[in-house]
C-alpha cells in the first residue's frame, strides 16, 4: 500500500521535474492547474495507509524555487520542486552537496523563504509568513535534530528541553521537559550539562527536545553525519522506534545511502530538482544491526 | 519570553565565564565609584565651606580697599595708598550704628609675623581688630578673653592666640598669661601677653585657626612697618552687622554714599561686597567644581561602557550557534535581542551597585584621612547615587544595543553552520 501511495508521488515528482526543466518560474505557476491529480488520487491511498484517514499531505509543495544572488551572479539552488509528505511517513532527501538538499531542507525547517512557489506546512501557507510568524512555527510544528545535535553548553539537559517550550510561552516547562526525558529515557539525566552526558545520552536530550512541542514534523538534518557506526544506528533505531510506534513524520536529509536505507521513502535531489522519488524496498533495521555489531568494549 | 527568564538566561550566561563579567563589570565600577566618591567629597566640600560662611551669619558687609585710580590728575582719597582709614571705621560707627547697623569692626592684617614662645617659633598672620571682632566674625573664646576697649585705649601689648597657633606654640600647655614676641619685617618686635585662646574653627579656604590677633591700636603703635600718624590709621577691612538681612541693601547704599563723602571721590575707591554675595558665588564655584570632577568622572563611565559592547560585541559572536539553535527551536529576533540587552544591563547595575557601594567606601576613607589636621569632609548624595546607578543603566542599554541588534539580525541558517 504504501509503496502504492509513493509511487503515485513519484510520477508526480517525475512529471513535474520535466516540465520545471524547461521553466522554472513556469512551474510554479502551472502547478495549480496539475495538484488536482495527486489530491484526487491521495485520499484513497490515505485512507488505506493511514487509518485516521487524513486526506491532506501534512507538507505540500509546490514549484518550490530559490535563488541566492551572489555577487552578479544567480545560484539557483532550488529549481522548482514538488513534493508531498503524509502524516506518519518517514523519508530521507539524499543528495550529494551542492543538489540543493540543504536549501530544501532550510525550506522545510521554515528557516529561509522560497524565491518562488508555495509550501504548505499542516495547513499553513507558509510563503506569507513574516520572520516572528515562522519563527512560531518553527517553535510549535517543527521539532530539529541537527548534526552534533547543537545542544547549548553548559545548560542542562532539561533546560534544553525547555527551551522551544520557553519560546512558546507555556506554563508548566518543567514538568513537559522532564516528561519528554522521560519518554526517551534519559529522565534521570535531567540535571546534566551535555559534557556530563555520552553521546548516545546527548542523541537523546536532543530528540526530546525537538519532541517537547509535539510538533508536525521532525526535521533531522544529517544527525549520523559525525557519529560512527553503533551511535548511528543507535539514532536511527531511535528515529524508527518514534515513527513507528508514535507515528511521527520525520523527515531526515543525509548523504548516505546506507543511513537513508533506514527510511521508509528517499527522495533524490539533484540540481535543484527531485530526480528521484521512490519507497525504499527492504528497511534496514536498526536494531538488528545493532545485534550483529561487536559489542562494545 | 518575560523578563525574570531572560534574566535567568542572562545570569547564566554570565556565571558562565566569570572572571570576562567581572572584568567587564570593572569598567563600570570604577566609573560609578569615581562618580559617587568625586561628587561626595565635592559635595561635602561645598557643604563645609556654606557652613562656614554661614556661621558668620548672612547679614554681614564687608568693606575692603578698591583700586586706586592715579593716572591723569584723579586725585587720591584720604588715607593715603591704602583708601579705607579707622576714621571711616568711626564715622560709620557714629553715623549709621544703632538702627542700621549692630556692630562694625575694623582690621588690619600683618603678613608675615614672627611669633616666639617657650623656645618654639612660628610664622603666621597677625591681624589687629577692634573690640567686638570675635562675636561679629563668630570667633568663639574658649579660655580667657577677647580685646577689650580698655586693650585699644592703652595700645596694650595684649595678644589672642587661634587654636592652631596654641598648639603649635605651647603644645599641651596652659598659654595664658604667657608671653609671646611677635616680631614683623621692619620693626623688632614687641613681647605680648597672651589674654585669650580661641575655640577650633578649621576652614576649608585658609586655615582660621593658624592667627592670632591684636589690638588694632598695638598694631600701628608696635607692629605696622610705617610709624607715620597716617599709616597707622590704615584698615585692611571694615564689617559691619547689619540689623537686619532685609535691609542690606539699604546699609550698602547709606554706606557707599558716606565713604564717598568722605574720601571725596567720583568713582568709589573701596568694595562692599555682602556675605550673601560671597555665598552665591562661592556656591557657584563649588558646585561647578563638583558637576566638573563628575563630568571626568563620567568619563570613566563611557570607557566602561564602551568595555560592555566589546566584550557583548565577542560574546555574540561566540555564541552564534547558540543564537541559530535558540531561533531554530522558536525565538524571535526580540527575544534573542532581549537576551542580550538583559545581559549587558545586568552587567551594567551590577557593575553600578557595586560602584556605589566601592565610592561610598572610598568617600568615608577619605573623610578619615587627616590631612595635616584637616579632614576633608564627604557627603554620599543620594541623589547622586541614584544617577549613577541610573545611568549606568543607561549606558548597559546604550552600549548593549548594537550588539544584541546583531545578534537578533543573524539568519538563523548561517549561525547554525557557524564554526
Amino acid at each position: 500500500m504504501h509503496l502504492l501511495h509513493s509511487s503515485a508521488t513519484t510520477v508526480l515528482a517525475d512529471a513535474k521535474g520535466g516540465e520545471v526543466d524547461a521553466s522554472p518560474l513556469d512551474g510554479s505557476q502551472n502547478w495549480s492547474s496539475t495538484p488536482v491529480e495527486p489530491t484526487g488520487n491521495s485520499p484513497e491511498l490515505e485512507g488505506a495507509h493511514h487509518p485516521d484517514g487524513a486526506a491532506q499531505p501534512v507538507l505540500r509543495l509546490r514549484g518550490l524555487t530559490k535563488v541566492y544572488h551572489v555577487g552578479d551572479v544567480d545560484v539557483h539552488a532550488l529549481r522548482g520542486v514538488d513534493l508531498d509528505v503524509y502524516t506518519g511517513e518517514f523519508l530521507a532527501i539524499m543528495g550529494p552537496s551542492g543538489s540543493g538538499k540543504s536549501t530544501l531542507m532550510n525550506m522545510i525547517g521554515c528557516l529561509d523563504q522560497p524565491t518562488a512557489g508555495t509550501y504548505e506546512l499542516d495547513g499553513i501557507q507558509t510563503s506569507q509568513l513574516n520572520e516572528d510568524q515562522l519563527a512560531a512555527v518553527r517553535n510549535r510544528k517543527i521539532g530539529f535534530v541537527f548534526q552534533m545535535f547543537n545542544l547549548l553548553p553548559r545548560v542542562s539537559a532539561v533546560e534544553q528541553v525547555e527551551l522551544p517550550l520557553i519560546y512558546a510561552g507555556v506554563k508548566d516547562r518543567r514538568k513537559r521537559a522532564l516528561a519528554a526525558l522521560d519518554r526517551l529515557g534519559v529522565g534521570n539525566r535531567a540535571r546534566h550539562k551535555p559534557s556530563e552526558l555520552s553521546g548516545g545520552q546527548q542523541q537523546r536530550v536532543a530528540i526530546a527536545r525537538a519532541l517537547v512541542m509535539e510538533p508536525t514534523i521532525i526535521m533531522a538534518d544529517e544527525p549520523t553525519g559525525n557519529l560512527d557506526t553503533r551511535s548511528s544506528e543507535e539514532l536511527m533505531e531511535l528515529l524508527q522506534e518514534l515513527n513507528r510506534e508514535s507515528g511521527i513524520t520525520i523527515v531526515l536529509v543525509t548523504h548516505e545511502s546506507d543511513i537513508a536505507a533506514h527510511t521508509r521513502r528517499v527522495v533524490e535531489v539533484r540540481d535543484g530538482r527531485v530526480v528521484n522519488d521512490r519507497a525504499v524496498g527492504s528497511v534496514i533495521e536498526a536494531s538488528a544491526v545493532l545485534a550483529s555489531l561487536p559489542p562494545p568494549e | 519570553m518575560q523578563l525574570p527568564l531572560s534574566l535567568r538566561v542572562a545570569l547564566l550566561a554570565l556565571f558562565s565565564n566569570k572572571l570576562r563579567a567581572a572584568l567587564t563589570m570593572l569598567g563600570v565600577v570604577i566609573g560609578v565609584a569615581a562618580v559617587v566618591s568625586l561628587m561626595s567629597i565635592g559635595r561635602g566640600a561645598q557643604a563645609q565651606i556654606t557652613e562656614q560662611v554661614q556661621s558668620l551669619g548672612t547679614n554681614l558687609l564687608f568693606i575692603t580697599p578698591g583700586q586706586q585710580r592715579q593716572q591723569g590728575n584723579v586725585r587720591s582719597g584720604a588715607g593715603g595708598a591704602q583708601t579705607l582709614s579707622w576714621s571711616d571705621a568711626q564715622a560709620i560707627q557714629d553715623e549709621l550704628g544703632g538702627n542700621l547697623l549692630t556692630a562694625v569692626v575694623a582690621e588690619r592684617q600683618i603678613g608675615g609675623a614672627q611669633l616666639i614662645a617657650s623656645g618654639q617659633n612660628l610664622q603666621t598672620r597677625v591681624i589687629g581688630v577692634s573690640p567686638g571682632y570675635d562675636s561679629v566674625r563668630n570667633y568663639p573664646v574658649a579660655a580667657g578673653s577677647f580685646i577689650t576697649d580698655t586693650h585699644m585705649e592703652q595700645r596694650a601689648r595684649v595678644i589672642v592666640l587661634g587654636s592652631g597657633v596654641t598648639q603649635k606654640l605651647f603644645g599641651d600647655g596652659d598659654p595664658l598669661d604667657q608671653n609671646v614676641r611677635v616680631s614683623t619685617s621692619g620693626r623688632t618686635g614687641a613681647q605680648m601677653r597672651v589674654i585669650g585662646v580661641l575655640e577650633p574653627k578649621g576652614g576649608s579656604l585658609q586655615n582660621l585657626d593658624d592667627q592670632a590677633f591684636v589690638p588694632f591700636t598695638t598694631v600701628g603703635a608696635r607692629l605696622a612697618p610705617s610709624r607715620t600718624p597716617q599709616a597707622a590709621e590704615m584698615v585692611s577691612s571694615i564689617t559691619v552687622s547689619v540689623a537686619d538681612e532685609k535691609l542690606i541693601d539699604d546699609a550698602i547704599q547709606q554706606i557707599s554714599s558716606l565713604i564717598r563723602q568722605r574720601h571725596r571721590v567720583a568713582e568709589d575707591d573701596f568694595v562692599i561686597s555682602s556675605q550673601r554675595d560671597f555665598l552665591q558665588s562661592l556656591n557657584q564655584i563649588t558646585a561647578l567644581f563638583t558637576a566638573f570632577l563628575g563630568a571626568i568622572a563620567g568619563i570613566s563611565l563611557v570607557v566602561g561602557g564602551i568595555g560592555i559592547m566589546n566584550i557583548m560585541l565577542v560574546s555574540v559572536t561566540e555564541r552564534t550557534r547558540e543564537i541559530g539553535i535558540r531561533k531554530a527551536v522558536g525565538a524571535r529576533a526580540r527575544d534573542i535581542l532581549s537576551q542580550f540587552l538583559v545581559e549587558a544591563v545586568v552587567v551594567s547595575l551590577a557593575g553600578g551597585l557595586t560602584g556605589i557601594g566601592v565610592g561610598i567606601g572610598i568617600s568615608r576613607l577619605v573623610s578619615q584621612l587627616d590631612l595635616g589636621g584637616r579632614a576633608i569632609p564627604s557627603i554620599v548624595a543620594p541623589d547622586a547615587a541614584l544617577l549613577a546607578f541610573t545611568v549606568s543603566a543607561a549606558v548597559g542599554l546604550f552600549f548593549g544595543i548594537y550588539p544584541a541588534m546583531r545578534a537578533a539580525r543573524l539568519n538563523p541558517i548561517e549561525a547554525l553552520r557557524y564554526e
